[in-house]
């Protein structure tokens, strides 16, 4: 739903509460670039006119591993409008791809050689005058492969899982202790792979200035990175490389690093000689921008008849490609959530013909979770004992992992606060004993932690004569409101309204903020934008002779200037090292299920953050409901499938890889302990784009299983597991 | 995508004869046939826009309802009319895809669109359907849309319409344009099972045009009701759906109509349990009877066997909601 008050720009009564803590949390600032996105004012990757524009269109391989035994390029050569049709046979050298010491596993480099690691691999580009020649020409490139023997298939493939180089088995205590356990459960748990599938697809125009020079206009979640990737590339100075990306509609991870389609388009745009515009197609996403990778997991828990701990065994295995290793925090969940004397986790990769996964929100707790708090649910069964009370009794009060006290950690709190709006006293302990409407009701929680951090920033605050506060960072918003959230800070500092302020990013000349990922973005950059302004407000102070003056317009007009201006270095102090630093969610999911049919419907939703101090409680709400619908999906709905007899996926589109539409979703309740942290950064904020999703696919299967008695241990829920 | 011709001409003679010409398609709201063209499964030289033909009114007649092949499937859904005589149709098309796919989609448009079988959309996997001779994709592979009724050695894929389940249960008659002249057929002969030519779905020839369907009045406007079981609650094809009438008088069932969606190559009616419900009264367990006599003959495939208990307890469910059960 879209509210009016999007459309709203005023702030209201955020002004008013000068002290950070007695703000009430529904307050606050509307998303600053809110307007221009519901008008379509907001322009994206794909929307500038570039003048002398031509149109990229990506041929995909039909066959899943092999080489390419001939390409037949010529008619689509041929064909109305096109400039050029690039392959591993005429594609210009990209210098970057050719360097020493090269290790022998790593990103796909695109039409380098005739090899085919994955089905969907490209093996062409066409480029022409419009979009539907490119489309039509694209059509006619014509490859005969010589086909080997693929592996996509996970499951029957477990027993070649490796542990990757990067990865250590983690033993505290004693190994596998829960087996000798009073109270045992054991259990495997299967996440299918999930497509990020933001909404804006993946697009890129590459344009070469001069030899060494290129502009692209890209969907990524870090325009430094993506300068610096395409700099290595291409071999040219980092200065000369300029990334525009000021509104990302939606990443989700699948935008962190630089794709090899981006560089077949800079390529492509230096072998037509004219600027190259490059948008994937759906399809196209499924097998260029990574994935949550499909994993298997184990984990046994062993506990004392009263409920506490005694082992925590976590096993994970999960698929990456066969030409670079993807690995995630899968297991690390187990390390870090509850107090157990003894834990060990173990973590692999199976290698397949696939391309190579990469984080998606949540990447590896939200996969580490759904099993982890699946397994607890059922311990709680066992015990007969409430799940939020069996988390209680093994609540960590001391980082388990490193034994330092936590930076902060309210998770208590936030286990009281969600039970009491879903409702938990109407939850019964026994399986399918609450009915409404001839449905099943069931209730069920989930918990969720991610590392809170801050890392690097600087920003640049340039008062002007007017009275407006210019920011300027080359931080990206994909969705989160970045901006919204930079603005409230700034505007609490200077002591102006945010309508004064405007926050430039997404522009890799502005000074360097880190990508955005890993809910690091507000206690980084957030810091940055506190303390540029605190030393906006200190030159403010010299100039006017030592007085305090929040009237900076007359400030400079009375000192005859034109602007004032800083820019500020933020780095994270070093007391930070004493302390362990997370973030905690919690969510909580009522069911209802048709015993007939099968059919799930998620009938209340509440999801509970212990974030710190929240800056801007609009946007972090939106955050938190966004995170517990894509939750919802992955329990519910979120599934790639492969054919492995030809080792395509066969729901590679809209229709058929299914995401949660309104219809599924209720009203999604966002509450906030909001207690700052007193650690992190000036603001008391810690991320939470990451928690916001980590634990609900458990919560979902956890409310399943006490309104009908059946525990699904492979997701997604469709109605046929059910009945 | 291929380069084609587009003509709209304003007459169903030109229309006709446009259609008569080899490499020339029909096309009404798009939906449909656009996402078949841009993923190569069909490439016309020709497109004939019928949406200038005045085939769109919804109207009363002596017998029955009478709904233009291009009226909307959003304002036949909730057309007055329609909702008064025959809520099925209503309720089934508000099943159907989402808002705004049946803003564009037409009565005809609906009633022709393709399969939703993958193996049938993906040029580059074997399609019986789309390539006769090429093998069925689907037969050994992801199978879990597919039918469990009717299906043949060449095709397993289903017919992935709401509205004709809706129409097939109601009687409805298909009226067809030739050269030669009108014709009508039963709405439940218009579509047909694979057997050896899985690339023929109905029984429409290739130069004819629909231009309307007509409903007969009945009985079963108080107990009627849509059941679509699927994977979420908007925006997606039926695993299984069922469209149950009744004309229930005293409890005790006097006539009844029953076909389903997702289970076959056409809609699916089941006749010998709509026999068996005739006489019985209003109950659970005459319902359950009614649904194990219509799943007689199913056959499942590796991924879609879950359909044979989802089907007869969608039939039970849509039956307590049209009976007032529930
Ligand atoms: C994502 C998605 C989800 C969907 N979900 C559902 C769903 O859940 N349930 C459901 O029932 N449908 C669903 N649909 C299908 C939708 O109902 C059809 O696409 C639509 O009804 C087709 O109508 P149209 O007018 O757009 O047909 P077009 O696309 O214009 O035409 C389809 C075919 O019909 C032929 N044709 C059209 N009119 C006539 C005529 N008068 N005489 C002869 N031939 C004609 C055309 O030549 C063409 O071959 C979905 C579609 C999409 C894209
Ligand atoms: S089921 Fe029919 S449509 Fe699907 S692959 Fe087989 S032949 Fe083609």
């Amino acid at each position: 739903m879209i509210s009016l008050e999007i459309l709203d720009l005023e702030i209201s009564m955020f002004m008013e509460s000068k002290t950070l803590n007695k703000r009430p949390v529904e307050d606050g600032l509307s998303r600053v670039d809110g307007r221009l996105k519901v008008t379509g004012a907001a322009k994206y990757s794909a929307e500038y006119n570039i003048k002398g524009v031509t149109y990229g269109v990506l041929v995909g391989s039909t066959v899943t591993k092999g080489t390419i035994k001939a390409l037949d390029t010529k008619r689509a050569e041929r064909a109305p409008g096109v400039l050029a049709v690039i392959t591993y046979l005429n594609c210009p050298n990209i210098p970057g791809y050719h360097t020493d010491n090269q290790p022998a596993k790593g990103p796909l480099k695109i039409f380098i050689d005739d090899k085919i690691y994955f089905n969907g691999q490209p093996i062409a580009l066409v480029i022409a005058d419009t979009f539907e020649r490119a489309l039509f020409a694209s059509s006619l490139v014509k490859a005969e492969y010589n086909k080997e023997q693929h592996q996509t298939d996970l499951k029957s493939n477990l027993s070649n899982a490796v542990t990757p180089g990067k990865a250590k088995d983690y033993t505290r205590g004693q190994e596998d202790a829960y087996k000798s356990a009073p109270i045992k459960i054991e259990q495997e748990y299967v996440l299918p792979t999930e497509v990020h599938n933001p909404m804006e697809l993946h697009a890129i125009i590459a344009r070469w200035d001069a030899d060494d020079k290129i502009t692209v206009w890209d969907k990524t979640q870090g325009v430094k990175s993506t300068q610096r990737s395409i700099a290595q590339a291409f071999k040219v100075p980092i200065e000369n490389v300029q990334v525009t990306a000021p509104f990302v509609g939606g990443a989700f991870g699948a935008a962190l690093r630089t794709w090899p389609h981006e560089i077949a388009a800079v390529a492509a745009a230096k072998v037509v000689k004219r600027p190259v515009k490059l948008v994937l197609s759906r399809a196209d996403m499924f097998t260029s921008v990574g994935y949550r990778p499909q994993t298997w997991q184990k984990i046994g828990l062993g506990a004392t008849a009263d409920g506490k701990l005694m082992g925590i065994t976590h096993e994970a295995s999960g698929q990456t490609s066969v030409y670079e290793d993807f690995t995630e925090g899968a297991v690390n969940i187990s390390q870090l959530m509850y107090a157990s004397p003894n834990v060990n986790t173990r973590y692999k990769l199976v290698s397949l013909n696939v391309n190579t996964p990469t984080p998606m929100r949540g990447p590896g707790e939200a996969t580490g979770a759904w099993a982890l708090e699946s397994a607890m649910d059922e311990l709680s069964y066992e015990l007969n004992i409430d799940p939020i009370e069996l988390r209680l009794r093994n609540h960590a009060d001391n980082d388990p992992l490193s034994g330092k006290p936590y930076s902060s950690k309210f998770l208590k709190e936030a286990y009281q606060l969600g039970a009491d709006k879903i409702g938990w006293s109407e939850r019964n302990q026994k399986p399918g004993s609450v009915t409404k409407d001839g449905w099943l009701v069931g209730y069920g929680m989930g918990t969720g932690m991610f590392g809170a951090y801050r890392s690097n920033a600087t920003v640049t605050a340039r008062m002007m004569a007017d009275g407006t506060l210019i920011l300027q960072t080359a931080v990206t918003d994909i969705g989160p409101g970045t901006g919204t959230a930079m603005v409230s800070i700034a505007s609490e500092r200077m002591g102006i309204p945010a309508n004064k302020i405007r926050f430039d990013m997404g522009d890799s000349s502005l000074p360097p903020s880190p990508t955005q990922g890993g809910s690091q973005i507000t206690s980084t950059v957030g810091s940055a934008v506190y303390d540029a302004c605190n030393e906006l407000k200190d030159k403010f102070k010299q100039v006017n002779g030592g007085t305090d003056s929040t009237d900076y317009v007359q400030v400079l007009k009375q000192h005859n200037l034109s602007q004032l201006e800083v820019t500020t270095l933020s780095k994270g102090g070093s007391e930070m090292g004493n302390y362990a630093a997370y973030s905690w969610s919690v969510h909580f999911i009522q069911v209802h299920v048709n015993p007939a049919t099968g059919v799930v419907r998620v009938n209340k939703a509440v999801s509970v953050a212990d974030a710190g101090h929240i800056v801007s409680p609009k946007t972090a709400a939106s955050q938190i409901k966004g995170g517990s619908i894509m939750g919802i999906g992955m329990a519910l709905m979120e599934e790639a499938v492969i054919d492995h007899r030809y080792g395509r996926l066969v729901n590679n589109n809209f229709a058929d890889y299914h995401v949660p539409i309104q219809a599924d979703i209720p009203q999604v309740e966002a509450l906030f302990v909001n207690k700052p942290d007193p650690h992190l950064n000036p603001m008391g904020a810690k991320g939470m784009g990451e928690i916001a999703t980590i634990g609900v696919a458990a919560a979902v299967a956890n409310a399943v299983y006490n309104a009908t008695g059946k525990r699904i241990r492979e997701l997604p829920i469709t109605p046929d597991k059910l009945i | 995508m291929k380069q084609f011709q587009y003509i709209r001409p304003s007459t169903q003679q030109s229309v006709l004869e446009a259609i008569n010409k080899p490499g020339t398609k029909i096309i009404a709201g798009g939906t449909n046939l656009v996402d078949l063209m841009k993923r190569g499964v069909t490439a016309p030289d020709k497109l004939v826009d019928i949406n200038h033909l005045p085939l769109k009114s919804i109207a009363s007649t002596k017998t029955g309802l009478h709904i233009g092949a291009l009226a909307l499937n959003s304002v036949v859904s909730e057309n007055s009319l329609v909702i008064e005589k025959q809520p099925l149709l209503s309720m089934a098309l508000k099943a159907g895809a989402s808002p705004q796919l049946r803003n564009m989609a037409t009565v005809g448009g609906n009633m022709m669109q393709r399969t939703r079988c993958t193996y049938f959309y993906d040029i580059t996997m074997p399609c019986n359907k789309r390539e006769p001779g090429s093998g069925c994709g689907a037969m050994e592979g992801y199978n879990r849309m597919h039918a469990i009724f009717g299906a043949s050695q060449q095709c397993i894929a289903v017919h992935p319409s709401d509205m004709c389940v809706g129409l097939a249960a109601l009687d409805a008659v298909v009226v067809i344009a030739g050269r030669r002249g009108e014709r009508r057929i039963p709405f439940t002969e218009f579509h047909r099972l694979p057997e050896d030519h899985p690339e023929m779905d109905n029984h429409l020839a290739k130069d004819e045009l629909i231009i309307a369907v007509e409903i007969p009045d009945n009985n079963f406007a108080k107990n009627s009701y849509y059941l679509k079981v699927r994977d979420r609650q908007s925006y997606a094809f039926a695993l299984v759906s069922v469209a149950a009438a009744l004309d229930i008088s005293n409890g005790v069932i006097k006539q009844a109509r029953l076909a389903m969606g997702g289970v076959a190559h056409k809609p699916w009616r089941l006749l010998d349990a709509e026999k068996a419900l005739i006489g019985k009264t209003v109950s659970e367990e005459s319902f359950k009877q009614a649904a194990l006599i219509a799943m007689q003959g199913a056959k499942a495939y590796e991924y879609n066997s879950f359909k044979l208990k989802l089907a007869p307890a969608t039939i039970t469910e849509a039956l307590k909601h049209a009976s007032g059960l529930v």
